[in-house]
């Protein structure tokens, strides 16, 4: 036990009892009796109801786990009752999912439903769930994000919020499953994505839209101005020297895309902007080679505002596709293999979005994404087109 | 054991890890010290009304959360605690200016660590120091997590005490890459906080910067019949083999490692890491007949009962499972399911629908794909399959010969910042198999190349490069 300013360690002689290059502890330490004895042997598995999966061994074994919803920032009084709960239902052993779900796992059908059904009873004093259980087969399950104001530097909108609103929004498809295919949600609050919102059937990412701020003042005294011209992948800056002297750099806002990486290089080029920060929407991704090869999501709706705390221009965009998909796709159909099937030009028609200039690419491979066909569907955007030339 | 040549240290059935009690850092009593009316009536110094507008609604609230932490480290005191009591308050308040303002407080991080670690943590400043004092550090410790994420709560209750006395009481679990994260310490409490970590709970730092970021893996074996390989086997090996490498930036920027047991990536693999293991078969889908005719009786439900929200008729094995199959290789005669097996892609779909019919092959093995990445530079990429199949046997000596080779290249050939897909887009994916020392295969393309602006090695060019201008005027004269 370590308590005290410096623990164990002794400023005096830093290398002394310095332990190093460990890495993670053996998983083997972790595993619940059940999973130990049937490593390697599982033959099937079924989802017995929302949120209870039973997966049975080869031994005849069966290995029962209650999946339950987490937010992604975690107190450790969250996570002594996760404990707390993990003991009394599973022996003290409890897993974490790549979407930060939370599993008990148990090795008996009435063991889990008893946990299943103290996990729903939870909830914080501010009325939500704690532990709902969900998030199995063809629903939306945890929404993976990023971290946003809470404690990055370079967000255009929050991360836990937004999520909150939005999970809010689609509860009941986290606790059924009712959609056509899995539904998978992320967000990243900036252009880094440290989550991989990429390839999600719905990706919300934070976005600025304005151009640097330069901070003449300091910039070439705290930052490097080579790196900082070499920083930015439009080329869009040039070092100059102000006119009362001072070395900086200047920003070619016309081919500027926000992107930050300047910022990543300077702490003199802030990015951020209240008013002009928002949230843009993408779709139609997936990552698993499941009938289809795995996708990008396309970007739908440029940009939406950061209206705090429930981003309702954001939360009603989602919940409407989710609600078209759902209703119009067919069975194993995602999000992106339906809007393909029906076309996009359909797609936008049915979600009652505007087509603009934003959407078209026009980045590097842009051509990629032209359409080289005849074939495509009429919807109001072509008669757009159409009467814009005097065709009809 | 289970997988023959594999047999576990863990056979054991004990936990070897320390127990809480050994290391703990708060008594009981310290530990339930607050009532439910305590929580209730907690007031946040600061405002906090935006932010108090998330507490409603069924999804877990973070909000809620926090301020539990913000009463819990309150009653604890500031005596028994290395960092301020008051850093959730203080935090509440500084994202409560966000949402009122729409911007970030957070100044860019500072250089900080631990002695001989390149990475690992990440500083983090305020910029309303004076009016929020107690975050004026706040910076994040990755912790490498175990594989799949498996926890004792022994485990966990040690890992929260650190966290609550050395960090601010607020973790991700976990952060994208995979880290157990704690967030909210100060630069001083850094080397005492990596002491205890590594002293008590046994447990390394994750990657951060240019070197190897923390591998993560999917549940894989422990409880998926899908999985084609040990991912938690693999993924530990490879992650014991490169601690250099993950401490000690040497790469032009982050390499990700993720683990994949199948094809239907759980993990996300071929979407965020530089190296992709995703399992696979090269034998035939086993087929359970009986089994099948249970699904086409109806008798079990398609994809494990993953339906079962919404009456979608009865079960069709010919629309659902025969017509979908992407490369038509299924037949179904309305008794048994054939395959053709050479045909076949392994997507997926027809075992996620009948897991108690199909099952993946026998001969198990993993493809290697190379050079995801999220969009900052270049554009989003995904990883390009590269080796379509290595069977994935400790003590991985092959796997191993593949990664030294890209490992060294990318060091040598990369630019700063540039991860190895856009090395590999920079400079061709014919140089990368070079590298590797693999011939092209049509498996790395969607297609051939539809422009013919091929480039030719000069020895397969008779005669080579070099012209001769007289030979040409002997024949052609100006
Ligand atoms: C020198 C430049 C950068 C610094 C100092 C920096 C700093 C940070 C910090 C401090 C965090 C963690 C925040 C926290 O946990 O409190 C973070 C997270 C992250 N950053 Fe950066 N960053 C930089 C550049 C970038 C760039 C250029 C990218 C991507 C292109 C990027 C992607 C990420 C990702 C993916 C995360 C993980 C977030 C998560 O797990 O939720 N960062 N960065
Ligand atoms: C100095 C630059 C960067 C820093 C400090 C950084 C930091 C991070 C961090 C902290 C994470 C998550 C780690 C965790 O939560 O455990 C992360 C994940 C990620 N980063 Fe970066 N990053 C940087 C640059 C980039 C760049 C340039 C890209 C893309 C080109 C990128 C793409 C990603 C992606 C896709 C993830 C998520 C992958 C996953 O979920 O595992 N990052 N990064
Ligand atoms: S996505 Fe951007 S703003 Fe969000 S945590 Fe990552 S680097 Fe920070
Ligand atoms: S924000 Fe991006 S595009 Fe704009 S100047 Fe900075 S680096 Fe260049
Ligand atoms: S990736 Fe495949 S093997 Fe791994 S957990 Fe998912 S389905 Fe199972
Ligand atoms: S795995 Fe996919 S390609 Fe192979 S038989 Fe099944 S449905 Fe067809």
């Amino acid at each position: 036990m370590s308590k005290g300013k410096l623990g164990y360690f002794n400023p005096q002689k830093p290398q002394e009892n310095r332990i190093t290059d460990i890495g993670p502890c053996h998983y083997g330490q972790m595993l619940p009796p059940v999973i130990r004895r049937n490593y390697g042997k599982w033959a099937s598995h079924r989802i017995l109801e929302p949120g209870l999966l039973v997966h049975v061994s080869e031994t005849g074994e069966k290995a029962f786990t209650v999946r339950a919803a987490a937010a992604r920032i975690m107190s450790v009084e969250h996570i002594r009752e996760i404990c707390d709960i993990a003991d009394k239902h599973c022996n003290g052993y409890v897993r974490f999912t790549t979407r930060n779900n939370i599993e008990f796992i148990t090795d008996s059908e009435e063991k889990a439903k008893a946990l299943k059904k103290e996990l729903d009873s939870r909830k914080h004093v501010g009325g939500s769930f704690k532990f709902p259980t969900g998030g199995t087969g063809m629903g939306m399950t945890n929404i993976v994000h990023t971290q946003g104001w809470i404690h990055c530097h370079t967000p255009a909108t929050d991360a836990s919020g937004p999520v909150k609103a939005v999970a809010d929004v689609l509860f009941d498809e986290f606790k059924n499953m009712r959609l056509p295919a899995k539904l998978r949600i992320a967000l990243a609050c900036c252009l880094n994505m440290c989550g991989a919102v990429h390839c999600s059937d719905i990706a919300l990412l934070g976005y600025h839209r304005k151009p640097p701020a330069i901070d003449h003042e300091v910039l070439g005294k705290v930052c490097e101005i080579p790196l900082v011209v070499a920083s930015c992948p439009l080329y869009a800056i040039k070092p100059i020297t102000t006119e009362d002297g001072k070395k900086s750099v200047s920003v070619n806002i016309e081919k500027c895309m926000y992107c930050g990486n300047c910022y990543t290089m300077c702490l003199a080029l802030p990015l951020s902007d209240g008013p002009g920060d928002g949230v843009a929407i993408l779709a139609g991704g997936k990552v698993s080679n499941r009938l289809s090869p795995p996708k990008f999501s396309k970007v739908i709706v440029p940009i939406l505002p950061n209206n705090t705390p429930r981003w309702p221009e954001v939360t009603d965009v989602v919940k409407k596709m989710v609600e078209i998909w759902a209703k119009e796709a067919n069975k194993y159909e995602r999000l992106g293999d339906w809007a393909e099937r029906i076309g996009w030009e359909r797609f936008f028609e049915k979600m009652g979005l505007p087509f603009t200039h934003h959407l078209v690419d026009d980045y590097r491979l842009a051509v990629d994404t032209f359409r080289t066909s005849t074939q495509f569907k009429f919807t109001e955007h072509a008669w757009a087109v159409s009467k814009a030339v005097g065709g009809i | 054991m289970s997988i023959p040549g594999q047999e576990k240290q863990w056979d054991k059935e004990e936990k070897e890890h320390r127990k809480y009690n050994d290391v703990r850092i708060f008594d009981d009593n310290q530990l339930n010290n607050y009532t439910e009316d305590e929580l209730k009536n907690y007031k946040c110094k600061h405002d906090i009304s935006q932010l108090e507008q998330l507490e409603s609604g069924p999804w877990p609230s973070f909000v809620s959360d926090l301020k539990r932490e913000a009463v819990h480290r309150h009653k604890v005191g500031q005596d028994n605690l290395m960092i301020p009591a008051d850093i959730v308050d203080d935090l509440l308040g500084i994202v409560e200016l966000s949402y009122k303002e729409r911007e970030t407080h957070w100044k860019h991080g500072g250089i900080v660590g631990v002695l001989g670690y390149g990475g690992g943590i990440v500083g983090r400043y305020n910029d309303q120091q004076a009016k929020f004092p107690n975050i004026a550090h706040f910076h994040t410790i990755r912790v490498a997590q175990p594989g799949a994420k498996f926890y004792t709560t022994d485990y966990l209750r040690a890992f929260s005490d650190i966290a609550e006395y050395r960090g601010s009481g607020l973790t991700n679990l976990h952060g994208s890459t995979g880290d157990m994260v704690i967030l909210g310490s100060f630069s001083e409490q850094l080397e005492p906080l990596f002491f205890d970590l590594t002293h008590d709970l046994g447990v390394d730092l994750g990657g951060s910067g240019g070197n190897l970021r923390t591998p993560s893996d999917c549940i894989g074996k422990a409880r998926c019949e899908f999985a084609c390989y040990d991912t938690m086997a693999l993924c530990y090996d490879l992650t014991m083999t490169y601690q250099d490498e993950l401490h000690r930036p040497a790469f032009p920027y982050k390499f990700k490692f993720k683990f994949d047991g199948c094809p239907n990536c759980c993990i996300a693999s071929i979407a965020r890491a530089d190296m992709s293991y995703i399992g696979t078969w090269k034998d035939d889908i086993r087929i359970n007949q009986d089994a099948v005719q249970e699904y086409a009786a109806g008798k079990i439900p398609p994809d494990g009962g993953g339906f079962a929200g919404r009456d979608w008729g009865k079960f069709d094995i010919q629309a659902e499972v025969i017509n979908l199959c992407p490369t038509q290789c299924m037949k179904w005669d309305g008794k048994k399911i054939s395959i053709n097996n050479a045909e076949c892609n392994r997507c997926m779909h027809c075992i996620d629908v009948m897991p108690e019919a199909l099952r993946v092959g026998k001969d198990q093995g993993l493809s290697i794909l190379f050079g995801a990445k999220a969009p900052i530079l270049e554009g989003a990429q995904m990883s390009c399959m590269t080796i379509p199949f290595m069977y994935a046997n400790a003590p991985y000596t092959s796997i191993k010969g593949v990664v030294t080779k890209v490992f060294d290249w990318w060091t040598e050939e990369g630019k700063n910042r540039e991860r190895v897909g856009e090395t590999i887009q920079r400079v061709s994916l014919k140089k990368f198999c070079e590298v590797l020392g693999i011939p092209p295969m049509p498996q790395m393309v969607t297609a051939p190349r539809a422009n013919p602006y091929v480039f030719f090695k000069e020895e397969e060019v008779p005669g080579g490069f070099a012209r001769d201008i007289d030979d040409y005027r002997s024949r052609h004269p100006r």
